[in-house]
């Protein structure tokens, strides 16, 4: 299996604080990928460089072997790669409707991929002609998902989608991202919540101060409590 | 924009009442005019002070609505804006001039073709000036908010600077073309064509706004990146051109403004742009950053009350047009209608 996505020793700056100090990872395609570690050690940071957000000023990234490092973030995006921030940014003052429209950059929208999607995310059909800025912070969640995945595209870079959301919210989102998992998307996903990243992930790489110090399946990570409370602090088993 | 897909998605409507919250501030407008009618008491001074003073909204309108959309999408405060309103004043009535047969003619065509050709040159003028400025004066600055005010009101003097040797120092004195010369009687009240005229082009250019900017994918875009422009270049659109196409547009709107406001004050000055900027600047303020609704409201209240106040009570004239600001500001701190904003 070859891989999608490659990093090697990115290092990034924000402002005079030097973030990722060498981060060395692949995600290989048709697999999810789970990016773990504690808060602040640079896993947003990561999606954000790997999507031209902020700059790589030392290492590579690689997105099917072609080198994406200096490339604007518009250009990345093209290339095949859907982004799901943090913070959602939905566009609160268009419709549901018109945050979709606008995420599908190549054209009108695939119809049979809109019903694959609203039949995911129920709440989207129906506040369809609704402002986005009137959802619940959960529909805001599957309408950024959604955003990201009404095109099919070669890499989607997910940050945290169960943050804060009900378990009911939780369990929708999981359902969603496991049809894509069994669609071949190729996922590299940020997230907290083990027991979703144990139901979702292939692989896991591990991140601390600004570096990778782990990476290998994640079953392996998932059956071994010590290995999770020497990389992480914390283990699965606890917190799942 | 896009139509439903096949399979209908259920439309779940608000309730009235939070549906219609944010468009309390358009009450403010029939508000303020009933408001007019009784305090002035007599229908033809209140027909023609009214008429006047949508006129006059329409034309703030115009030159206001580039600013609010270059404030929102680009977060850049514009001091230069002004210019553009100078500049489209002077080449409107240099082609005016030009076209002085056409414009003296007793043919109302011939008229609006003059009008027409005025308001095209003002434009086409403007909006390759915007693209100048956006280049050399504004891209150094984007994110620097002390550096822009300083630089965009350096480009403002060095535009007024540049009418001054292109038209010289002496004020122009021009002549609306034959067709907006007069007026029209309407309930005794004497309404000037021209105003008429400005009404129906500011409320045109409105309309073609509003359909631009929620029917187009173009107008998406420029919503969208009003709000969070990151987001929107994480999507695969370059926003650098949409901002220079905003700020083209913006710039050409100003310029549209500039002449409307030629005709209506039949003389121009190069510092007139810059006069009429604080009560741009206070429109777009009270209308919500980036809102184009709120900034055609806001217009339309600011000359409404300017119109009303000097007739009522002349002394105060000068200090409506603030305290309308203050009040709208202690409302909504926002404006009248804010545009949400990426944190």
């Amino acid at each position: 299996m070859s891989d999608i996505l490659t990093l090697e020793g990115v290092h990034a700056d924000i402002a005079q604080y030097h973030i990722l100090q060498g981060v060395d990872l692949s995600v290989p395609e048709g697999s999810v990928t789970m990016l773990l570690g504690r808060n602040g050690v640079g896993k947003t940071t990561t999606l954000r460089t790997v999507m031209g957000l902020w700059q790589a000023h030392r290492g590579r990234i690689l997105l099917g072997g072609q080198d994406i490092t200096r490339l604007p973030t518009p250009r990345i995006a093209r290339a095949g790669v859907g982004f799901v921030p943090e913070d959602m940014g939905i566009f609160s003052d268009l419709t549901v409707a018109e945050n979709l429209t606008l995420a599908a950059v190549s054209g009108p929208i695939d119809s049979a991929r809109l019903d694959w999607l609203l039949d995911a995310f129920p709440p989207l059909r129906t506040f369809w002609g609704m402002p986005a800025g009137n959802l619940s912070g959960g529909q805001k969640q599957m309408l950024s998902v959604g955003r990201a995945v009404i095109e099919e595209r070669r890499l989607y870079l997910i940050d945290e989608p169960s943050k804060g959301l009900a378990p009911a919210i939780v369990t929708t989102l999981a359902r969603a991202l496991k049809q894509l998992k069994a669609q071949g998307a190729s996922i590299l996903l940020v997230e907290q919540n083990f027991s979703l990243a144990r139901a979702l992930g292939d692989h896991a790489v591990v991140m601390d101060d600004g570096r990778t110090i782990w990476a290998g399946p994640m079953a392996e990570l998932a059956a071994d409590a010590a290995l999770q409370e020497r990389l992480m602090g914390l283990s699965m088993e606890a917190h799942g | 924009m896009s139509a439903a897909p096949e399979h209908a998605p259920t439309f779940t409507r608000a309730g009235l009442g939070q549906r219609l919250t944010p468009w309390l501030p358009a009450l403010l407008v029939p508000l303020i005019i009933l408001a007019g009618f009784v305090l002035i008491g007599s229908v033809s001074s209140w027909l023609t002070l009214t008429v006047a003073g949508l006129a006059m909204g329409m034309m703030l309108f115009v030159m206001a609505s580039g600013m609010t959309l270059v404030f929102g999408l680009m977060d850049v405060i514009n001091f230069g804006h002004g210019a553009f309103i100078s500049v489209g004043a002077f080449v409107g009535v240099t082609v005016l001039l030009w076209l002085a047969p056409l414009a003296a003619a007793g043919s109302v065509p011939a008229n609006l073709a003059a009008m027409g050709a005025a308001i095209l040159g003002a434009m086409l003028a403007t909006g390759a000036m915007g693209w100048a400025f956006e280049r050399v004066v504004v891209r150094p600055v984007y994110g620097a908010h002390l550096k822009q005010i300083l630089v965009t009101m350096g480009g403002l003097i060095v535009a007024e600077q540049l009418i001054y040797v292109i038209w010289g120092p002496q004020e122009i004195y021009i002549l609306r073309p034959e067709a907006l010369k007069g007026a029209v009687t309407f309930l005794g009240a004497a309404i000037e064509k021209y105003r008429l005229v400005a009404v129906g082009i500011g409320l045109v250019l409105f309309l073609a706004m509003r359909l631009v900017l929620t029917r187009t994918r173009i107008g998406l875009l420029v919503r969208a990146g009003v709000e969070n422009g990151e987001m929107v270049r994480a999507l695969g659109y370059r926003i650098d051109r949409v901002f220079i196409g905003v700020f083209m547009a913006g710039s050409a709107l100003a310029g549209l403004g500039g002449v409307m406001w030629a005709l209506y004050a039949q003389l121009i000055t190069a510092h007139m742009g810059n006069e009429l900027m604080v009560t741009v600047f206070i429109v777009v303020i009270i209308g919500g950053l980036g809102s184009v609704e709120g900034c055609f409201l806001g217009a339309l209240l600011v000359a409404l009350t300017q119109n009303y106040v000097a007739f009522l009570a002349p002394k105060l004239a000068l200090v409506s047009t603030i305290a309308l600001m203050v009040v709208i500001l202690m409302w909504r701190p926002q404006g009248m209608m804010p545009v949400a904003k990426a944190k």
